[in-house]
């Protein structure tokens, strides 16, 4: 399955749900969503990781570049992850503590401005 | 398989160089090691994930040099561990000169999108071993598999 991203809009956020596996062939499909929605002045994107079948560092490298990049422009990022094979690569690689890693796409909407 | 037999042997696939054919050697090697029922899901998780920052490596490697050759991936099911190799022919690398990533907790880390694929395997696999020259790189991932 390849890497698919679906877009909409929750209240002031946008959400990008991925789907699939992120890795070196999925991960230029989200950095290029990512790039695009940060161009239109967000302020809160939340990617929303739920649907992944599997990450390796390079699809972590892609989350690690969007909060990048979203800071710059004085945006915020949230990452959806309840799946627990998914978290665990964020954890192994000691980015649980750099992204707080919610449960639903509604927790990350609620939490926008206090992340 | 609960017979107690184990499914010593090896896979052999040779994949060209392009990204798309991660997923499928990911599938492979995952489906391999998955036979000897000794290894719990998450370490055959482990294993997937191991062999596929070995293989976006070599990808890596072969792309910077534009190498067309085949990435040679071997799986070798033994009595007692999991071998992983993964051969390229990119241009080499010094592996005891990869850096270590800046801290998480400090702002620089987050100009690193990757390198911590070494990191990773080296974490996740019982030995890491990559013996790397102006011919390529091998790199060997052994996962020792215990009795329960």
């Amino acid at each position: 399955m390849q890497l698919d991203v679906h877009r909409y809009a929750r209240e002031s956020c946008v959400v990008l749900a991925v789907l699939g596996e992120l890795d070196l062939a999925g991960a230029p499909r989200l950095r290029q969503s990512v790039v695009s929605e940060t161009a239109t002045g967000i302020r809160h994107l939340v990617l929303d990781l739920t649907a992944v079948d599997f990450i390796d560092s390079t699809g972590l490298g892609v989350v690690v570049g969007a909060l990048r990049r979203l800071r710059a422009h004085g945006a915020e990022l949230s990452v959806v992850c309840p799946e627990q094979r998914i978290r665990r690569v964020f954890e192994i690689c000691d980015l649980d503590r750099v992204f707080t890693l919610h449960g639903t796409v509604d927790d990350a909407v609620s939490a926008s401005g206090s992340v | 398989m609960s017979s107690g037999a184990r499914p010593v042997g090896s896979v052999e696939i040779a994949v060209p160089p392009v990204p798309e054919y991660l997923q499928m050697v990911r599938a492979i090697v995952g489906a391999a090691a998955a036979l000897d029922d000794r290894l719990q899901a998450g370490r055959v998780a482990d294993v997937r994930l191991v062999v596929s920052e070995a293989v976006t490596n070599a990808l890596r490697a072969q792309a910077a040099v534009q190498a067309a050759d085949p990435i040679l991936v071997r799986c070798d099911l033994r009595s007692d561990r999991i071998v992983v190799e993964v051969a390229d022919h990119g241009p080499g690398f010094d592996p005891s000169a990869v850096p270590d990533l800046p801290k998480v907790e400090t702002p620089e880390r987050l100009r690193h999108e990757s390198g911590l694929g070494v990191s990773l395997m080296r974490q996740l696999a019982d030995s890491a071993v990559l013996d790397s020259g102006p011919d390529g790189t091998v790199a060997k991932l052994t996962f020792v598999v215990r009795d329960a």
